[in-house]
């Protein structure tokens, strides 16, 4: 502890503020442009204080703003992007956990095979899968759907959830599932009742980094989703990159907070379990 | 309770190593059955093929009378204590010991009369409603003890259950579950590295290496009668003296010789000459425990022959002093009465009990004598 304020400290702390101020700036940007309106941010400067407060470009961007010759706002599509987020977030986080739950405590032959093969996927570039998955959705069906966006972001996110979900249970003793088998315990007994009860931590990394990922997902997105199925992300790129005569930079920014803030929200409520899973197997194991 | 038998089991994994060659154990209905041996022997192996949480290459294993090689762990009415204890974090102890009943489908109140017997054993009632991460080592141990005996299984599997422990505490569940085997009667194969924990617990010992078993028999027959050098060396703490030394004749009767820096001694060894004949001249290994060698008061037989040794270092460990001397060139230790030890530097007269030396041949290891 510094009883007093050195020269050191005191230019340590000025960089520190400046830095925070660096990176908070353009949240207050987005923040105080959706508040104005069209006149004052044409008059003012962009870090200038509103000089009223208004949330007409908040509730146009929800429900009125147009997205190319549609005039709905961001309300359906944010809804399209639920839709598609929460399914594909809670699919990909259970199989990944099931299994990551196989290939650390039942490995069989080929079992680490497999694990990097699925490891492998995490380095995939998603514009690799982009013609091969078109071409897999049209079979099935699906293409242009919100299921065929779950599907996408399931499938690719697995390498990530099973990561995840391996590298915790790994730094679990494979003691306890021994005693489990002898207790008479099954393959889904010990999943259910002993190693779930004890993944809080890492199901909050696994649902934050696939909620992140899916949500803000702009590319699959644009690619495999069409005109109603489109996710938040397309639509706000369309609702921007439509104008009609004036450029609404409230409207748009609105628009973009909007967007985000589902992402900001679980970051908020879930974050410190998120440091506290990723770095829980990291000592140990 | 049932008796076990495992009858030349064999593991060899896929990439070709054998773990274990031919393992031959048979213990009856009660017994307490210890596998000890140096870390990588095979014992934890063997252990874990018991409880058929690993596949069984060649040979059988048999609980009671019934072949179990191809049962899985839950049929095959073992319990099993782990080192690590195994507790599942997420359950109170209470869950922890009821969990293998529950799953057996035992009538609820049948379960609660249970856990409370177990608890009341082991005294831990105050205990059922903790989780395991709010109880010391010993408790834990506790508890992974009441998880097995709920069970009450045919066979106790025991790994290494005791090594996690302090030292004091270490001795203090010894005590315990040599106190409960003797109440239960119950059959136990306990796996240790620990020699003294084999030599207080068994009824019999394995003493294995490198996948064999080097001898299988009772503590005091192991201890008095090692087959061969390694198991001389491994039980019994300080070690057995190992003393490199020639088989000579005098008086008509064979003998080792043993020197110092001031001058030699014969050994003669009555109770060995048979089998020392072929080895009349050769060098051989002698050996012989550290309460062999002894001062004049503490030897308890008279006539025993007696030699002068100078004295590199001592060792008091309370109830004896350690004399440590140097003869044929080797460190020997010798177990002593604290008054009758000399210092450092100086000469002691010490008394050599033959009656149970034993001699290993210098290239196989094995016992001549």
């Amino acid at each position: 502890m510094a009883k007093h304020l050195t020269p050191g400290r005191i230019v340590l702390y000025a960089a520190l503020v400046l830095m925070a101020i660096y990176y908070l700036l353009p949240l207050y940007v987005m923040l105080s442009t959706s508040v104005k309106t069209l006149d004052d941010i044409r008059g003012g400067n962009l870090i200038a204080l509103p000089q009223s407060i208004t949330f007409d470009a908040w509730s146009k961007a929800w429900s009125s703003a147009c997205t190319g010759v549609e005039c709905g706002g961001m309300k359906g599509f944010f809804w399209n992007s639920v839709k598609m987020a929460v399914p594909s977030v809670l699919i990909s986080t259970l199989i990944g956990a099931v299994n990551g739950y196989v290939v650390s405590m039942w490995r069989f032959r080929g079992s680490d095979v497999l694990f990097t093969l699925l490891l492998v996927g995490c380095f995939i570039p998603f514009q690799v899968v982009l013609l091969p998955m078109a071409r897999l959705l049209g079979e099935l069906g699906i293409a242009n759907t919100t299921s065929g966006l779950i599907l996408v972001h399931v499938i690719y996110g697995l390498a990530f959830t099973t990561l995840f979900f391996r590298n915790f249970f790994v730094t679990i003793p494979d003691e306890l599932v021994k005693a489990a088998r002898i207790d008479g315990a099954g393959f889904w007994t010990i999943f259910f009742r002993i190693l779930l009860p004890i993944s809080g931590p890492i199901f909050m990394v696994c649902v934050i980094w696939q909620f992140t990922q899916i949500w803000n997902d702009f590319l699959f997105g644009v690619v495999f989703a069409a005109g109603e199925s489109q996710p938040i992300t397309v639509a706000l790129n369309n609702l921007v990159n439509t104008s009609t005569g004036v450029k609404e930079y409230n409207v748009d920014m609105a628009a973009a907070i909007i967007a985000a803030l589902p992402t900001l929200f679980v970051y908020m409520v879930a974050g410190r379990y998120f440091v506290r899973g990723l770095t829980a197997g990291a000592v140990k194991g | 309770m049932a008796a076990l038998s495992i009858n030349n089991v064999c593991k060899t994994y896929a990439n070709g190593t054998d773990v274990l060659k031919g393992i031959d154990i048979a213990i009856e209905d009660g017994q307490f059955l210890i596998l000890v041996g140096p870390s990588g022997c095979g014992k934890s192996t063997l252990l874990n093929m018991i409880a058929g949480l690993d596949d069984i290459s060649s040979g059988d294993i048999e609980i009671g009378s019934k072949r179990v090689n191809d049962l899985s762990p839950k049929d095959r009415d073992i319990a099993m204590v782990f080192q690590s204890y195994a507790l599942y974090p997420s359950m109170s102890v209470r869950k922890n010991i009821s969990f293998g009943l529950e799953i057996r489908k035992m009538p609820q109140a049948e379960i609660d009369a249970t856990v409370e017997r177990v608890a009341q054993m082991l005294q831990m009632t105050h205990l059922l409603d903790r989780k395991p991460s709010q109880l010391s080592g010993g408790q834990r141990q506790r508890v992974a003890m009441g998880r097995a005996l709920a069970r009450s299984p045919s066979i106790f599997l025991f790994d290494e259950p005791l090594s996690n422990l302090d030292a004091k505490l270490r001795v203090e569940m010894r005590t315990e579950i040599k106190l409960m085997h003797q109440r239960l009667k119950s059959t136990i194969v306990y796996v240790t590295h620990d020699q003294i924990e084999a030599m207080t617990l068994g009824d019999r010992i394995a003493v294995m290496k490198d996948g064999i078993v080097q001898q299988f028999g009772s503590p005091q027959d192991i201890y008095d009668n090692p087959a061969n050098l390694f198991v001389a060396s491994f039980i019994g703490s300080p070690s057995m003296n190992f003393i490199p030394a020639q088989v000579v004749e005098s008086a008509g009767v064979l003998g080792v010789k043993i020197c110092d820096d001031q001058g030699c001694v014969i050994l003669p060894l009555p109770h060995a000459q048979e089998k020392m004949q072929p080895w009349l001249g050769r060098e051989v290994i002698f050996g012989i425990r550290p309460e062999q060698i002894t001062d004049a008061r503490t030897a308890y037989r008279e006539g025993l022959p007696v030699m002068a040794c100078h004295i590199d270092v001592i060792e008091p460990t309370g109830p004896d002093t350690l004399v440590f001397v140097s003869l044929n060139n080797t460190k020997v230790c010798c177990r002593t009465h604290p008054t009758e030890a000399k210092l450092p530097g100086h000469s002691m007269e010490l008394v050599f009990d033959v009656s149970k030396a034993v001699l290993f041949d210098p290239t196989t290891e094995q016992r001549i004598a």
